[in-house]
């Protein structure tokens, strides 16, 4: 029988993780995403899987927790919020450097600084143009429905563990604070064999030892690892894209949004049709690689396309960069934790779009 | 008697020091934190140095120090205030510099700041409120909560083989030859109260002095957090914060008081 | 059939609460869900309130800005969201400690003295609940078992004692809910 759960968002993801067969979650409390740690504390998956959980004392030592657990071929996570993503960056930036795979999650809120703790998707730029130094992507996964922080807590361990690299949700406090209907699926095993290729379990006897580390002296040597960690990223661009579509058959306009953004733009379709205006919605779920072809397909076809937001508008340079000249784009968004309503949405549509 | 002839200027007996700005707090009913803003003002209005002091506040529930202590301030992130205090004061080492903190904010994510400046002597003065709670974000596990103590991410009780042991940061930093003076007080009586403005008023006649850092720790309730009422919360930890943390000089002058 | 509701108040009132106990009974009959409530400090002592919504399809936005039904339990939510409910919507409020009654002729107004009631059954976790049945008369959008049924899943087992003063108090508001216009 399915079994269903309401839950919040941030508890889903924890409960994703146990049944994805976690070994571990390192993290530090911070609104609005401290129900992670605290549903998972609660359910002590210690006893139910194995699953180890750790309070660490600051955001820095939470990722390289997850930097040491993951360079044993472990499968870890840790989950924050803004600013302490920002803290994290140097880790996240040495673990895509040594190709360890590993879960992030960011239940975004408003900035910069402090800023706000109400939702917010400002983090973009952060979570697909690198954040941290170096030449870098993670696989960016954006959770739109508490479903979807559920699923993509094994989505997105099989993506990391498939390229051997971080992947990143990014979701806000509206998707990690909210309730919905959840179908849970079965609890997977947790690993129990260890690729030798690369994971640290101790030298056996006869076989190579194994180091992980993001540094080589010679600079030739680390242009060749760049040169093979962008062959896998254009890997994963062709093989990876996700996205969804709604209404787009008929639809003379185009929202492109993600996340919380998308669920208030399906609300301002469901109004704006109401009134005769066809819109439809491309939602990446993808962010980093971005669904540029799809979009490019579709925006041939519209008389303009409205990228929907909470930031000052970041998505919408690649939603630019995709679709190039010729369409009309504009963004929208409110900033610092303000979450534009359906109604909201739907005039500044026609205000940037119909009315030019 | 009407009201007019009650409010005269012979009849004042207390007055609200004028460092405290008329802003409503916005901590719970029965928190420490606004008796520790009040007597810290007060030190800065009796030593009349406000026009001197910059104060840094931290994040935590005390995030909005600002808003309510009247002096020039800067809002830290979380853990930094040491560093904040230590780039505003070798900058203006003639400036009275404090900050304010929360054990979170001091002893979790702020523990290396704070024992290097410490341990550079710096000449600033730390107010230390430890509640054994991050109150802020609701109530989770903080280093220095107490064995057994149930939080929302020790919801059976802080058990020490997997969350550690709580941290005295006070008597750790007072080893450092850094620090000058080092104190733990309450605020919960007003004998207490008392005692804990004559320990900030030494810490910063210690900073005037450029003796190091001064550091005064309050040990303090949060009702919210521990999920008790006011007059409870303050029984309990007196109960069991106090025996943990004895209240009580540590460090006077640069040197360790008895048995420390 | 898609119902959108704030549930607006105090924060010790249980408006988070009876907004999960609905959304429970929703999923217990085959309905889509959301639930989103203010969060964070704001609540310490203050106002909270909850965005519910239940459909019988896919729930697009989860947060609002104008409902069908507005229950409004203290003057700040009523003087926040009275406007925001549709014309010809409904406004259940609860006349205690308010200066300002609801003004609007375009909605449906109904009030619940659950305060009052909660007292004379001497016990003040009834109060979202006597809220709940008055609610529930106004608009039996979900049926009372699978109420109880979502009663049961937020109630501990050791405190089942609750479960009958939580029915007896849904039982409560039906009976004194009144239709004001
Ligand atoms: C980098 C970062 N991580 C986490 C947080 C979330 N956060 C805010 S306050 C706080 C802890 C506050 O606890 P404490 O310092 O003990 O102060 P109290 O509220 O108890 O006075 C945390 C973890 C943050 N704001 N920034
Ligand atoms: S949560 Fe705790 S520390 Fe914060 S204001 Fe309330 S009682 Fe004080
Ligand atoms: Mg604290």
């Amino acid at each position: 029988m399915k079994e269903l759960r309401l839950m919040k968002g941030n508890e889903a993801v924890a409960e994703g993780a146990i049944r994805a067969g976690a070994d571990g979650y390192f993290g530090y409390p911070i609104t609005p995403q401290s129900e992670v740690m605290e549903y998972l504390m609660a359910e002590q998956p210690e006893k139910r899987t194995g699953m180890v959980v750790l309070q660490a004392e600051s955001e820095v030592a939470a990722i390289n927790m997850v930097y040491g657990a993951a360079s044993t071929g472990k499968k870890v996570m840790t989950s924050s919020s803004s600013p302490g993503m920002s803290l994290m960056q140097e880790g996240i930036s040495y673990l895509a450097g040594a190709e360890l795979p590993c879960l992030l999650l960011n239940v975004a809120r408003g900035g910069p600084g402090l800023g706000t703790i109400q939702p917010s998707q400002a983090d973009y730029f952060q979570s697909v143009k690198g954040g941290g130094h170096g030449d870098y992507n993670l696989i960016v996964l954006a959770p739109s429905s508490v479903q979807e922080m559920f699923d993509f807590a094994f989505l997105g361990f099989d993506l990391a563990f498939k390229y051997r690299n971080p992947v990143l949700m990014l979701s806000d406090g509206l998707i990690g604070q909210m309730m919905e209907k959840v179908e849970l699926c079965e609890q997977l095993p947790r690993t129990t064999h260890f690729d030798r290729s690369w994971t640290l379990t101790g030298k056996p006897d006869g076989q190579e030892r194994n180091i992980v580390t993001s540094l080589d002296l010679d600079a030739s040597m680390q242009e060749i690892h760049n040169l093979h960690l962008q062959e896998k990223y254009r890997q994963c661009k062709e093989a990876e894209v996700r996205y969804e579509l709604f209404d787009t058959e008929d639809a003379d306009y185009l929202f492109v949004a993600y996340g919380s953004s998308a669920r208030i733009c399906q609300k301002a379709i469901k109004i704006g049709r109401s009134e005769g205006i066809k819109i439809g919605l491309l939602r990446p779920i993808t962010l980093w690689p971005f669904p540029a072809k799809p979009l490019a397909e579709l925006a041939s076809r519209m008389k303009g396309i409205l990228s929907v937001e909470q930031s000052a508008g970041q998505m919408v340079e690649d939603v630019r960069l995709s679709v190039g000249s010729g369409v009309h784009i504009e963004h929208y968004g409110r900033m610092g934790g303000m979450i534009p309503t359906p109604e909201q949405v739907l005039e500044n549509l026609k205000k940037l779009l119909i009315a030019k | 008697m009407d009201i007019k002839d009650i409010i005269k200027p012979e009849n004042l007996v207390y007055q609200k020091t004028s460092l405290m700005t008329d802003k409503p707090l916005s901590y719970c009913p029965g928190c420490g934190h606004g008796t520790a803003h009040r007597i810290l003002m007060e030190v800065i209005e009796e030593m009349g140095i406000q026009s001197e002091t910059i104060g840094v506040a931290p994040v935590g529930c005390s995030v909005l120090a600002y808003d309510f202590m009247n002096v020039d301030m800067v809002g830290a992130s979380h853990g930094r205030a040491p560093a904040v205090a230590t780039g505003i004061k070798r900058c203006w080492p003639e400036k009275f510099v404090y900050t304010y903190q929360g054990d979170g904010d001091l002893a979790a994510i702020g523990t290396a700041e704070t024992i290097h400046a410490a341990n550079r002597g710096e000449n600033i003065t730390i107010i230390f409120i430890n509640n054994g709670i991050y109150g802020m974000t609701g109530g989770q596990m903080a280093p220095t909560t107490l064995p057994g103590m149930k939080t929302s991410t020790s919801p059976y009780g802080r058990d020490l083989k997997s969350m550690g042991n709580p941290l005295k940061m006070t008597e750790l930093l007072a080893q450092l030859p850094g620090t000058c003076y080092v104190t733990r007080q309450s605020v919960h009586s007003p004998r207490n109260v008392r005692r804990a403005k004559k320990a900030i008023r030494a810490a910063f006649e210690s900073q005037k002095e450029n003796k190091g850092l001064s550091l005064v720790e309050i040990v303090s309730n949060c009702n919210s957090g521990w999920k008790m009422e006011p007059v409870a919360s303050n029984e309990w930890m007196v109960d069991n914060m106090f025996p943990f943390y004895p209240l009580g000089d540590i460090k006077v002058d640069g040197k360790l008081v008895n048995n420390q | 059939m898609t119902e959108e509701i704030i549930i607006a108040g105090f924060g010790g009132q249980g408006v988070l609460s009876m907004g999960k106990i609905l959304a429970y009974s929703a999923i217990m009959q085959n309905q889509e869900v959301s639930w989103f409530p203010s969060y964070g400090p704001e609540m310490r002592g203050g106002t909270a309130n909850v965005t519910v919504i239940l459909s019988d399809e896919r729930i697009s936005s989860p947060i609002l800005h104008v409902y069908d039904t507005a229950i409004l339990l203290n003057q700040q939510s009523l003087d926040k969201f009275e406007d925001s409910v549709k014309p010809g919507g409904v406004l259940l409020y609860d006349k205690n400690g308010l200066i300002r009654m609801p003004e609007r002729t375009d909605i449906h107004i109904y009030r619940v003295d659950a305060a009052d009631a909660s007292a004379k059954m001497e016990s003040t976790k009834a109060f979202n609940m006597i809220v709940m049945g008055g609610y529930l008369k106004i608009k039996p959008i979900v049926q009372i078992e699978n109420v109880y049924k979502g009663l049961e899943k937020s109630i501990p087992a050791r405190y089942s004692h609750l479960l009958e003063l939580n029915k007896k108090a849904i039982a409560i508001g039906q009976e004194i809910v009144t239709k004001e216009r």
